[in-house]
């Protein structure tokens, strides 16, 4: 039966090889095609409408105005004052979020690295903001907490004896920021929670034994631990946050003025507010160049990290 | 001096608990206002100082379900999130498993351009893919949302299960290929049972993505395909000044998802590691 069996192999084995050898390089193809297909059409077909868009005349309320006009809409979104202030508030309002995350995240995650009790409730009232939808959350905070009157936080604010803050008037960026930054903490936290729960305990003891402070052990046992994490959690906030749109289309509407517009609220009032689709799409393709850029950015960064 | 060192380990902790409690709380006090506020009269939503103890009331519910058939839009939530995971992963699994086990010099290349695809800011594709959806009537369809959900959730699928499936030995699978298994039974008898929880977190976050997603749902649909996203910007302004009926709305939208998501929260930080946490 044993050597039934080998010869049965042997036999078929050669050929099946071979068989193989055209599968190796013909299955795999067929297997990514659906997908790098549909992201190709889903990338390729709205990219060359907005090119095309992008230099004829094309203003959603008045049709009959159309035809060439080469680079006039990027000379106009470009020249447009608003453009720079959106560019900063984005690159601002990404960096803010990743840098308070990434920080009270670790912090957090520290914080609760050792079991105690009640720890999986805190886990799990931590993670809620995270499963919050955009909406919610801005209205959450626009109307409840950021009240200028009737919000908690303004109540705070006078329990303490202080004037209360009108947030979304005084301080439009920096509330955008702390509404998704509370959205994102969890993230974050629960990323470098379970990043911790692989950290070597007995090095860990045995760095204690020889006398190292908690300060010594995070800044040489835990920083480098949660390297690749931080990594992810970089890169996933980039790819998410780059075009927050939800949070200001609700709160602040992108202003006073353009204090808290970025690039995407920039394209949206252009496109829908402006209805022009023309200025709209130039803006688009800044938009692609600037994502190009942190793209470029964060493969340098984290993609070696990740394979 | 040993007792006196473990006093002080015992203090920290007690610190250490308190200081992570209260924490917690505080990020979760919006939350819980929300509510909180639910279940309150309009009056008392905006009492000053606010109340703590009242006698729930739910009436706030019932009103958001006449006003706005919280119904309708929860179903098409529901459908959207479901179908566009559903599609997702089909679409995600083979070419995971093409770039996982057939790795070539261009693997990653494909990765980061998939990847770069989801940076773009959706902002960029919109008044293109209005006018598309337009001319093919998808208009506030259903069909129109799942096919920018599915398309939208790709390279994040493709990018989660890719890291799953690397890390299944290569050698088990050509195993199962020299006795001659087909593609399909390798897939369905392998490759499913090893990486059934990359399959679930995958998923999981997908359905947490595609129903909170709001850009698309904004822009896209109205009353007849708005997603639970739409029905609450609905509430955005002057209504918004309505707080018991804007939480109890705000409330039905998100619960399922939360809920959901304690549920599933051990599965789903695994899986937003993307491999990068062992």
């Amino acid at each position: 039966m044993n050597d039934l069996t080998r010869g049965h192999l042997f036999k078929v084995t050669p050929g099946f090889l071979e068989c193989c050898k055209v599968n190796h390089r013909l299955l795999p193809r067929l297997l990514l095609t659906p997908a790098v297909l549909t992201l190709l059409l889903w990338m390729i077909v709205p990219l060359v409408m907005t090119l095309y868009f992008s230099v004829i005349r094309y203003n959603l309320m008045q049709p009959d105005q159309t035809g060439f006009v080469g680079l006039e809409n990027f000379e106009y979104f470009v020249t447009d004052p608003s453009f720079w202030t959106s560019v900063v508030n984005t690159v601002l309002l990404l960096g803010s979020v990743i840098v308070i995350t990434v920080v009270l995240g670790i912090g957090l995650a520290l914080l609760i690295d050792e079991p105690f009790a009640g720890r999986n409730i805190v886990r799990m009232l931590l993670i809620s903001p995270f499963f919050v939808m955009p909406t919610v959350n801005a209205l959450l905070w626009k109307h409840m907490m950021m009240n200028p009157i009737y919000g908690v936080l303004a109540q705070v604010w006078q329990f303490f004896g202080a004037t209360p803050v009108d947030w979304q008037t005084d301080w439009p960026l920096l509330s955008v920021i702390i509404m998704i930054s509370w959205q994102w903490l969890p993230f974050a936290t629960l990323i470098f929670m379970t990043a911790l729960q692989s950290l070597n305990r007995e090095q860990l003891e045995a760095s204690r034994m020889d006398g190292a402070t908690y300060l010594q052990q995070v800044r040489y046992m835990y920083l480098p631990h949660l390297a690749r994490s931080m990594a992810v959690v970089i890169m996933i906030e980039m790819i998410f946050l780059i075009s927050v749109f939800a949070e200001i289309f609700i709160t602040t509407g992108g202003g006073p003025g353009d204090a808290s517009t970025n690039m995407a609220f920039l394209i949206f009032k252009q496109a829908l507010l402006n209805f022009d689709a023309g200025v709209a799409s130039a803006g688009a393709l800044f938009a692609v160049i600037l994502a190009n850029i942190a793209a470029v950015f964060l493969i340098r960064m984290v993609g070696k990290n990740l394979d | 001096m040993n007792v006196r060192k473990k006093k002080k380990v015992e203090m920290r902790n007690v610190i250490r608990v308190t200081a992570a409690w209260v924490i917690t709380l505080l990020l979760f006090f919006p939350l819980g206002w929300l509510f909180l506020t639910a279940f309150k009269t309009e009056l008392q939503a905006i009492s000053v100082p606010p109340l703590v103890i009242f006698s729930p009331t739910l009436e706030n519910f019932h009103e958001v379900q006449e006003r706005s058939n919280y119904l309708q839009y929860a179903m098409n939530s529901v459908i959207t999130s479901v179908v566009s995971t559903l599609l997702g992963l089909m679409i995600a699994a083979p070419a995971a498993y093409s770039m996982a086990f057939f790795r070539s010099k261009r693997t990653r290349d494909i990765l980061m351009w998939m990847l770069s695809t989801k940076m773009m800011p959706a902002v960029g594709a919109l008044v293109p893919i209005y006018v598309l959806a337009q001319k093919s009537s998808l208009l506030d369809t259903r069909t129109g949302l799942i096919i920018i959900f599915t398309l939208s959730n790709l390279p994040i699928m493709v990018w989660m299960l890719y890291s799953h499936f690397k890390d299944i030995p290569n050698e088990i699978l050509e195993a199962t290929r020299m006795d001659g298994a087909t593609l399909w039974q390798e897939f369905t008898r392998v490759l499913l049972p090893l990486s059934l929880g990359g399959f679930a977190s995958t998923g999981l976050l997908c359905l947490v993505l595609s129903w909170n997603e709001a850009f698309w749902s904004l822009n896209l649909s109205a009353a007849k395909a708005g997603t639970l996203a739409t029905l609450i910007a609905s509430y955005s302004s002057p209504e918004g000044l309505f707080w018991a009926k804007l939480s109890a709305a705000s409330l039905m939208a998100i619960a399922p998802i939360v809920v959901f998501g304690w549920f599933s929260q051990k599965q789903l930080v695994q899986g937003l590691t993307f491999g990068a946490v062992k």
